[in-house]
């Protein structure tokens, strides 16, 4: 047993970490790390310097852009990733879309969106929840029917994430409404500007708009756009909901998260000195700290065993990755709010201009501090809320 | 980055699991060697020895297995899946450790070779009724006398306090009760003239005594390490304790969480297994997480413990805090969901509840670590990363 990682992984760790804090322009990494939101803009330059360097769709297939890492390498990537505050590749596009045209999609396919994915030149969101199927994702309604060479879609999807920003969404839709509700699914490609979808924002409990319900009335969807085939878009869907989980914890996020909190309490007064004084704060902080070094051994030795060829989409595994991190991504709101005392009441709801003379200026952390509490109470909820995860380990890994 | 045992691992494991489940396999024969003098069966002791678990943290110069923490974490998980009674944490690891670190080699031929050969019982006597975990606040006293000292004072809690034949005996020589420095530590003999035992039953059914020191006359060789800087020595002892307890309770833990899963697959009510209700379900799986993340803070107490002083405390006390949070919830969560029969003193699964409640209360509670570590600057400080926001 060695938790220390080979003198090749660590310099594979400084360079990923060099070019992080380089080539990442430092004024986008800074709105991460204080949690402001980011524009499309910023995202897209940010993935395209990682695209330049080979780096932003790391687990793809070599021959499309993929990099030869070891576990520990894709491991530490991400990490270093997130300590330092970089937009993650959208996720949509790199993680999700992407891999499942790579394994299922036609030649065609592959050749006509994986390279404009990979650089983020097509933005793409994902339509799979509806309102009448959150959990329950396969009882979905969305209809899509063949009509000669091409299908026509009807229906509604919600909780679009950035759905505002995107050429393209990937949906699940039903083409085969006799069939047992997760066989009847296929899996399609909608160009987001054809006649018919239309977007509404949804804003969130916090002010902002993140997400977006995506209607679609009479879409003429042509059927080069199906995946795969017909009646399988459960399969894909499972696919893209297993591949590479690890990096749902997130650990390196909600460590430099807690960092930042150390470092604004030690530096907010309260009292004869500042809040970091206070030992229920700080006992509270720390063991905030303790249950995330928890997590990232637990998570290493995930990825230990994948390294000795244990599968990569180990969902019990993922699932308690996914309950604890999403857990302590929440506590370290909390904590930053807290931190902020009376002035979390504050609520901006607008950036503000560096070297502005706001009078606010100064509370515009304890106001996104706040913001974000109300807005990470979503981590628990999407993706497979968390009590859905603990049916899957009950059933899975305790036999119940 | 590794996880996986060495092949030797795996046979230290595979050994000390069969003469765990020969033992204790039946839970009714603890309770047997619970009646024995000193709580616990010279034989299992003998059979400890006769597999090198008794040496394994010695080199091999000195006879031992030359085994180091992740061998020890191996042992002191299946005797905490054995709930077993034999004095290993007392000896082997809070003994052993400072006789390891600060034996000289008279002291090391006197006492490690009978530890080894399993003829001597030795234990640690640190703790004082008013120094709560603060192993600095030490008021036993060892006064200089005829080229020896004289111990005065009070220890509690010592752990199979009766059945030691040697204790390593934490004193002050010089300052006051609660200065870090002038404290000496002292190997002295159980039937040293003016030394009192007293034992009892611990709430896991274990024995410990206290122990009471009247113009205990020690000789001059009897110094363990250097005098008045005993500390030091003292604190990396009991952070292998830290990381010894952590494995024991994850083994406590696993064995208990698998009890509570063959419960709720074979207890019926309402016509089907409690297991089929999902309130239940989610309740398991909470208990599996703190399982794992216990299992995690475990081994990684094992692989940080021989780190330097300030590194290895950091991490012993984040390990402790986690052991503490995750067998409460796994020990009060597996009764509840045994329903009455965790609650009786015949049940297995009742006893691995009390041993991690006593575990929890061994070297540290949540607080006192969480205090620790919390003015030690944490777990995350790292240059590296400064001009992140």
């Amino acid at each position: 047993m060695e938790l220390r990682f080979t003198d090749a992984e660590n310099a594979f760790r400084d360079d990923v970490r060099n070019f992080m804090q380089t080539e990442i322009p430092a004024g986008i990494r800074r709105k991460v790390g204080e949690g402001q939101e980011i524009t499309k803009d910023d995202i897209v330059r940010c993935q395209r310097v990682l695209n330049a360097k080979g780096w932003a769709t790391p687990r793809w297939p070599l021959e499309w852009g993929g990099q030869p890492w070891t576990p520990v390498q894709h491991y530490i990537f991400i990490e270093e990733l997130q300590q330092n505050a970089v937009p993650q590749p959208q996720q949509f596009n790199c993680d999700m879309v992407g891999p499942v045209i790579a394994r299922f999609g036609s030649e065609d396919q592959k050749r006509r969106f994986l390279p404009r994915i990979a650089n983020l030149d097509d933005w793409w969101c994902q339509g799979f929840s509806e309102p009448g199927a959150g959990s329950d994702l396969a009882s979905l309604k969305t209809r899509a029917v063949r009509d000669g060479d091409h299908y026509v879609v009807n229906g509604q999807k919600t909780w679009t994430t950035l759905g505002q920003y995107a050429d393209w969404i990937f949906c699940l839709v039903r083409t085969d409404p006799a069939a047992k509700k997760q066989e009847g699914i296929s899996f399609l490609l909608i160009d987001m500007t054809t006649p018919g979808v239309t977007v509404r924002p949804i804003i969130t409990i916090e002010g902002r708009h993140e997400v977006n319900e995506v209607f679609f009335d009479d879409v003429k969807v042509p059927v080069e756009n199906l995946v795969g085939e017909e009646n399988r878009g459960w399969d894909y869907a499972k696919f893209l909901l297993g591949h590479e989980r690890t990096g749902i914890a997130r650990v390196g996020i909600t460590k430099q998260r807690l960092r930042r909190i150390r470092r604004i309490a030690q530096q907010t007064p309260a009292g004869d000195g500042t809040v970091w004084d206070n030992p229920t704060f700080r006992a509270r902080l720390t063991e905030t700290e303790i249950e995330l070094k928890a997590l990232e051994i637990t998570q290493m030795r995930i990825i230990s065993q994948m390294q000795r060829g244990g599968d990569p989409r180990n969902n019990s595994a993922a699932s308690i990755l996914k309950i604890k991190g999403s857990q302590l991504q929440q506590k370290a709101t909390e904590l930053l709010m807290e931190a902020a005392g009376p002035h979390g009441v504050v609520h901006l709801g607008r950036p503000i201009e560096d070297g502005s003379n706001d009078p606010l200026a100064d509370l515009e952390w304890a106001s996104l501090a706040t913001d974000n509490y109300f807005n990470y109470r979503k981590v628990s909820i999407y993706g497979g809320s968390n009590e859905i995860q603990r049916n899957i380990i009950a059933k899975a890994v305790l036999g119940l | 980055m590794d996880f996986d045992f060495t092949e030797e691992q795996q046979i230290i494991k595979g050994a000390v699991e069969r003469l765990v489940e020969d033992h204790y396999g039946e839970f009714e024969r603890r309770k047997i060697y619970q009646k024995e003098p000193g709580g616990f069966a010279r034989s299992i002791w003998r059979d400890f020895a006769a597999i090198g678990l008794t040496g394994l943290p010695f080199d091999e110069s000195m006879g031992g297995a030359g085994g180091g923490p992740v061998e020890t974490m191996i042992v002191m998980e299946a005797i905490g899946r054995g709930l077993c009674l034999e004095p290993f944490l007392p000896t082997v690891v809070l003994a052993g450790t400072a006789l390891r670190l600060a034996a000289n080699e008279g002291q090391r031929e006197a006492i490690i070779g009978p530890i080894i050969r399993g003829e001597m019982i030795v234990s640690l006597a640190y703790n004082e009724r008013q120094g709560r975990y603060d192993l600095f606040d030490v008021a036993t006293s060892a006064r200089p006398i005829d080229g020896g000292h004289v111990i005065n004072g009070q220890k509690s809690v010592v752990m199979h306090g009766e059945s030691a034949d040697k204790f390593i005996v934490s004193t002050r020589t010089a300052g006051e009760r609660r200065d870090k420095g002038g404290i000496t530590l002292f190997i002295v003999d159980a039937k040293a003239e003016g030394l009192e035992v007293h034992g009892y039953e611990s709430q896991d059914g274990q024995r410990v005594a206290e122990l009471t020191f009247n113009d205990v006359p020690v000789a001059g060789d009897a110094v363990l390490g250097e005098p008045g800087e005993g500390l030091a020595l003292l604190e990396a002892v009991i952070d292998h304790g830290i990381a010894a307890v952590a494995a024991e309770a994850v083994g406590a833990m696993d064995a208990l969480h698998g009890l509570t899963l063959e419960y709720l697959k074979t207890r019926n009510q309402f016509g089907v297994p409690i297991g089929s209700f999902q309130v239940l379900q989610h309740a398991a799986v909470d208990m599996m997480v703190a399982l794992e993340q216990a299992r995690s803070m475990a081994m990684f107490a094992a692989m940080m413990v021989d780190a330097p002083p300030e590194e290895r405390t950091r991490a012993m006390s984040a390990a402790k805090v986690q052991i503490n949070r995750s067998a409460r919830q796994v020990g009060q969560q597996a009764v509840q969901l045994h329903g009455g029969i965790g609650m009786t003193f015949e049940y297995k699964g009742a006893h691995y509840f009390k041993r991690l409640t006593v575990i929890e209360a061994l070297f540290g509670d949540a607080d006192y670590h969480l205090d620790r570590l919390g003015k030690a600057g944490g777990l995350l400080s790292d240059s590296r990363y400064e001009n992140v926001t």
